[in-house]
């Protein structure tokens, strides 16, 4: 045998584990990659339906879309879905896109599945994750009649040409294929409150976990930007800026039915404060629903609590 | 040499810490006339939510508080570093200081709701209502911009 022979065989153990390491981990690449993929809503979900923008504007307002797409002045239109608010977190900043019914810059060329898979499942027109800043999170709950009344009312709102500003994200957090692994971790279609509760609470709790979702703002997260349901609604750090976003559960939480319903028509706590904040836009889209709606709310407020 | 050391560290110690309330009496003073203001819409809040029976009499000294409580001299209530971010004990945000024509302007909106309720104060519970939304309405333009979340 030659040395160079030897030196042949010597070799070929390190090549067949570096062979066998390749193998497995581009199994466990393309594992990844199969779990990580972008997943539409199933055509049973979307098929059937047909919009009444006239009970979209009810949804609207309950679902707080204006809240963060309009633009980013105070004294901007609401109604105008320009986008360009900042959000800050720990994974960099995020900027709401334009939503309105332009055709380039915003949605405005959306079909209604496409508006339904972004909403509900959080995946664009051309088959990317959106982040779960946008709360999607929520809307996976909702009634797909109730997003394609969205739809239809949404497109009666006027367009605006502003171009969509990118979210500045660092490293990893700006690869939008990795949001496939945490939908799967995180992305539940279950409510977070359950038990035997009663129709006004389980009004309340559509109204809260699925369209206006308080707990997006009223509930910590954890290091991968999660909402931490055994803390729900229990206070959290400000998403947006210095203090806190208080606790409307727990201890510490002691409004009645009537003071949380008011606060939601009017702004006004119960010590006569008046609403500021992220949360004053809350109770401007609140503020046009029915009474019943708010009772509704502030009853599973004080269930989630219990 | 132990004396000097101990001097500059005490000097970069004060120079990082934020500036404390009683340097800034006026930050007290105006949380108090807010507290004043709150102390007067509550009588006509909780009548306009049903939490208390309309009172003409009540409502009416209400209403002139406030009339009085916002025609009070801001000028000296506002000084320079007495932001959210200079001091620990206020909520006002930076952003009064880089936009004091809009919050004086917002002011001048609050004085004008007040001066409105005080004119329907009387006038029973479904002319007083509106006027108080309105006057809410006034407080919440500056809170949702000017004012941070409590801590």
């Amino acid at each position: 045998m030659s040395k160079a022979d030897s030196a042949r065989r010597g070799r070929k153990p390190v090549v067949k584990l570096l062979g066998a390491t390749a193998f497995v981990g581009a199994a466990a690449g393309m594992a990844l990659w199969w779990v990580s993929a972008p997943e539409p809503l199933s055509a049973a979900r979307l098929a059937g339906l047909s919009g009444d923008a006239q009970a979209g504007e009810a949804v609207f307002r309950a679902a707080g879309c204006a809240s963060c797409h309009m633009g980013a002045d105070p004294d901007a239109d609401p109604m105008v879905l320009a986008g360009g608010q900042a959000f800050q977190s720990g994974f960099g900043t995020f900027y709401a896109p334009n939503i309105s019914t332009d055709p380039t810059h915003g949605i405005g060329n959306w079909s209604r599945d496409e508006f339904l898979n972004a909403v509900m499942a959080g995946v664009s027109p051309d088959g990317q994750h959106y982040y779960p800043a946008f709360p999607y999170t929520a809307y996976i709950k909702a009634d797909p009649q109730d997003m394609a009344d969205l739809y239809a009312f949404m497109t009666t709102l006027p367009a605006d040409a502003t171009p969509s500003r990118p979210h500045d994200l660092g490293f990893p957090f700006n690869i939008r294929r990795g949001l496939g692994l945490w939908k799967a971790m995180y992305l539940d279609a279950g409510w977070t409150v359950t038990g035997d509760l009663t129709e006004t609470e389980t009004r309340g709790r559509y109204l809260a976990e699925a369209l206006a979702h308080c707990a997006e703002c009223h509930t910590p997260r954890n290091s991968l930007g999660a909402l931490q349901p055994d803390q729900w609604l229990l206070g959290a750090p400000n998403p947006s800026g210095q203090g806190r976003i208080p606790a409307i559960a727990g201890p510490g939480f002691d409004w009645t039915h009537f003071d949380i319903s008011a606060y939601l028509e009017s702004g006004f706590t119960p010590s006569f404060d008046v609403v500021g904040g992220s949360m004053a836009a809350v109770v401007a889209n609140l503020q046009h629903l029915d009474k019943t709606e708010l009772d509704a709310i502030a009853a599973y407020i004080l269930r989630a609590g219990e | 040499m132990r004396r000097i050391v101990l001097g500059a560290s005490l000097f970069f110690t004060a120079l990082s810490l934020p500036a404390l309330a009683q340097d800034h009496p006026e930050i007290g003073q105006r949380q108090g006339q807010f507290n004043l203001i709150v102390h007067n819409f509550a009588v006509l809040g909780g009548m306009a939510q049903g939490r208390v029976d309309y009172d003409a009499t009540l409502a009416q000294t209400a209403a002139d508080n406030l009339f009085h409580i916002t025609r009070h001299d801001q000028s000296r209530l506002w000084p320079e570093g007495t932001d959210a971010q200079s001091v620990d004990s206020t909520r006002a945000l930076p952003a009064i200081w880089e936009n004091l024509d809009d919050f004086v302007s917002k002011f001048a909106d609050l004085q004008m709701a007040a001066e409105n309720v005080q004119t329907v104060a009387g006038d029973g519970l479904d002319a007083l209502r509106p006027a108080v939304g309105a006057l809410g309405g006034a407080c919440q333009a500056c809170h949702q911009t000017y004012r941070a979340e409590a801590g």
